[in-house]
């Protein structure tokens, strides 16, 4: 089942990221830019979890074109979700420390801010694209050549956007995510582990919600309150039809 | 593989998709189906499928959490017709794609002319013509025009164009375009194109709906029981279905409520589907 | 029964998208008077009456790229709404005939419409010469129409089954293509230098190239998924 072992996992998640919050506000080095930077502690590790995430959900698209198993599907749509979420949180944080370092809410020079934006407008139309197909077959079917186009867009916007004779100055942002100084190092990774270890609990838990919304209908049906008649409704969100096995 | 694209998989073959073989196969009931209806069940299965031109096990489909077919099993003997009846939203126009090619079964068996699909789908495409709902045809477009665009899909030589354009007797209106034609006159085109390659398989969703009689004259040894053809007609008329049938297959919200020969049923029988 | 040779699939599914277009101009005619509007909405948005440079090359390809969304939007109409991808599903073809030949489509359509379009915003806006930047220009206008083709035919197919179809296609094209936008008005702005032509930066070029190759790839692989039912 999808929720085994999540109660431990939460537990960890929860105690990674106390303890990363910590250290980012009480252990951590002030340098330049004093308490604005530790934003970048949770921006950067953020951004790229959120990206990650993305590039998976390709791949679980991947694995549900290749298997048909509605259950990829799931997952897909499921991590797409959680990075976005993810990726409003680091245009949020983003903006801050931008406003902060440059005095703008938004500057186009900063290459990550850009890519962002750019992916989560192509992201944000996941959502409306499910909700536009009936049929949930297709709507899979359509939803996975979708992430698996836009995980490919992903790295290759990233790269194009920092092609630009704009960004040929070394940032800020990469200066923190490169080479840092030991405290800083050990923040950095900590966050890192917690961000990562967020972003999967979330995923588990709706994983978890779903399968059991899941069963619930397939028990309902099975005690007769037989809703082959009743008009579908129509959702965005995949639905198990056919609960094959544990996880 | 076959190079030229299988049911389900992509050109490149990158995100081929093998899983559907491994889940479609089931062991043969021993004893033979009791619904088949042609006598086919005794002969040593090679045989079978050549005389066999459909066979259907336990196909099904799904729609989401609906079932527009269940576990329909049955078998037609090459050059026999099938005839469908049932209500709306019985399955009727699902099993016709089905068979065409178009869907894929969900579960169960389903081998067409010989070829198990969804498999080798890609074989059968060019033995099979369907006649459906809508003609399939670019309304812009002359008649000539888009036969000659079909004719190009499927590999057939142009001269087949102007000898089938004779048989309906469309040559004089067959360079104006389809929209300046009334529905019967595209139903004809829509049967041309049907007849385009020469299929062994006719799959028919009520053929004769917009034809006047001499029209019905005029194509009936093209679509009809003269032209040896295995048939499968959906149809909303149930005596006439008994006139032109051999078997007939009565579905009522994707189930088969009866599967007979048309020589031992009553046209009340058929009555009771609608009801 | 042998299958056809896809190439001669192609030809004959282009040869029908371009007889259905000259019959019912629906999308051509359409994108030009788009483009030249768009012009002189730019004329007054921007209250300038010569553009050079950067600002000239965002202009052209920004009208280049909005008026193909117009295109994109009713590639595939006629086969959705006509029965034409059902009659292309049920013949022995190979399926990504289909995606080649509606990119082909997509590069006519364009290469249409910029025939107009590039003259006109030549007499309208631009500053320098257009005979100046021409031979360069045609190249990017090579390349970047490519990328548009080949993303709006995906796309396309994407859209037009789906419910929202005049919306979805715009919204997820655009963001894909703004890579190749980047590309291309880089590309061309130093060939609308007001001074002189400025040499065309291979880089872009390049870029440009790849990432149209690279999405061909990927439009090629996933196109049958789109087209099963």
């Amino acid at each position: 089942m999808y929720g085994k072992g999540l109660r431990s996992l939460s537990l960890i998640t929860a105690g990674a990221v106390t303890l990363t919050l910590a250290a980012v506000f009480f252990w951590a080095p002030n340098a330049t830019y004093g308490f604005l930077e530790k934003i970048l502690y949770l921006h950067v590790p953020l951004a790229i979890i959120t990206l990650c995430g993305f590039v998976a959900a390709g791949l679980m698209a991947v694995a549900h074109l290749h298997t048909r198993d509605e259950r990829w599907d799931m997952r897909s749509y499921v991590a797409i979700h959680i990075s976005l979420i993810f990726g409003i949180a680091v245009l949020l944080s983003g903006s801050i420390w931008a406003r902060g370092a440059w005095g703008h809410w938004w500057v186009w020079q900063e290459p990550t801010l850009v890519s962002f934006l750019l992916i989560m407008l192509l992201y944000a139309t996941y959502q409306p694209l499910r909700f536009a197909i009936e049929d949930p077959e297709r709507q899979a079917r359509y939803a996975s050549v979708f992430a698996i186009t836009a995980g490919v867009f992903v790295p290759v916007c990233f790269g194009i956007v920092r092609l630009s004779p704009a960004y040929v100055h070394p940032r800020t942002l990469d200066n923190i995510s490169g080479n840092l100084p030991g405290r800083m190092q050990v923040v950095f990774y900590l966050s890192m582990v917690s961000m990562t270890l967020l972003w999967v609990t979330l995923w588990k838990f709706e994983m978890t919600a779903k399968h059991v919304a899941a069963q619930l209908r397939q028990l309902r049906r099975a005690l007769g309150e037989d809703h082959d008649d009743a008009p579908a409704r129509r959702s965005a969100a995949p639905s198990l039809s056919r609960i094959a096995s544990p996880n | 593989m076959s190079p030229y694209d299988p049911f389900f998989t992509s050109g490149p073959g990158i995100l081929a998709s093998r899983a559907r073989d491994g889940r479609l196969s089931r062991p043969n009931a021993p004893g033979g189906d009791t619904s088949s209806v042609d006598g086919t069940a005794d002969l040593p299965a090679s045989a079978a499928r050549r005389v066999t031109a459909l066979s259907l096990r336990a196909v099904t489909r799904r729609y989401g959490e609906r079932t527009a077919l269940a576990e329909l099993t049955l078998s037609v003997p090459a050059g026999q017709t099938l005839a469908v009846l049932g209500p709306n939203g019985a399955g009727k126009t699902t099993l016709l794609r089905l068979l065409a090619t178009l869907l894929a079964p969900h579960g169960g068996e389903l081998v067409v002319l010989g070829h198990p699909l969804p498999a080798e789908a890609w074989a059968v495409r060019g033995k099979l013509g369907l006649l459906g709902h809508e003609p399939m045809l670019y309304r812009e477009l002359t008649a000539r025009e888009n036969l000659r665009l079909h004719a190009k899909l499927h590999g057939v030589r142009a001269e087949r164009i102007a000898e089938l354009l004779a048989l309906v007797a469309l040559e004089r209106r067959a360079d104006e375009p389809l929209r300046t034609l009334s529905r019967g006159l595209v139903q004809r085109v829509a049967i041309c194109r049907t007849l385009l390659h020469d299929p062994e398989l006719l799959l028919l969703d009520e053929p004769r709906a917009n034809l006047d009689p001499a029209a019905c004259e005029i194509v009936e040894p093209l679509i009809g029981r003269a032209s040896g053809k295995t048939r499968v007609i959906v149809s909303h008329d149930p005596a006439g279905a008994l006139l032109e049938a051999d078997l007939v297959l009565g579905l009522v919200r994707g189930r088969a409520k009866i599967i007979a020969p048309s020589t031992g049923l009553d046209p009340s029988e058929l009555a009771e589907l609608y009801r | 029964m042998t299958a056809p040779r896809t190439s001669s699939v192609v030809a004959a599914l282009l040869r029908a998208q371009l007889r259905l277009e000259l019959r019912t101009f629906e999308s051509v005619p359409a994108m030009w008077l788009f483009a030249v509007t768009a012009f002189v909405l730019f004329h007054f948005g921007l209250d300038r009456d010569q553009l050079s440079g950067d600002l000239a090359s965002g202009v052209l390809w920004v009208t280049l790229l909005l008026a193909a969304l117009l295109a994109i939007n009713r590639l595939y109409l006629a086969d959705a709404e006509q029965g034409g991808f059902d009659g292309f599903l049920l013949s022995p073809a190979d399926r990504t005939a289909l995606l080649a030949a509606k990119v082909m489509t997509l590069l006519c359509y364009l290469v249409a419409v910029e025939i107009v379009a590039v003259p006109v915003f030549g007499v309208l806006l631009l500053q320098p010469p257009l005979g100046q930047a021409l031979p360069g220009l045609l190249a990017v206008l090579a390349l970047g129409d490519l990328g548009i083709a080949v993303i709006g035919a995906l796309v396309g197919a994407l859209a037009i089954r789906t419910q929202a179809r005049d919306l979805l296609g715009p919204l997820v094209s655009l963001p894909l293509l703004v890579p190749v936008l980047l590309c291309v008005a880089r590309a061309t702005a130093p060939l609308f230098d007001p001074l002189h032509a400025g040499t065309l930066p291979l880089r872009w070029l390049v870029t440009v190239a790849l990432y149209d190759a690279l999405f061909g790839l990927l439009a090629f692989a996933l196109f049958d998924f789109l087209l099963e039912d």
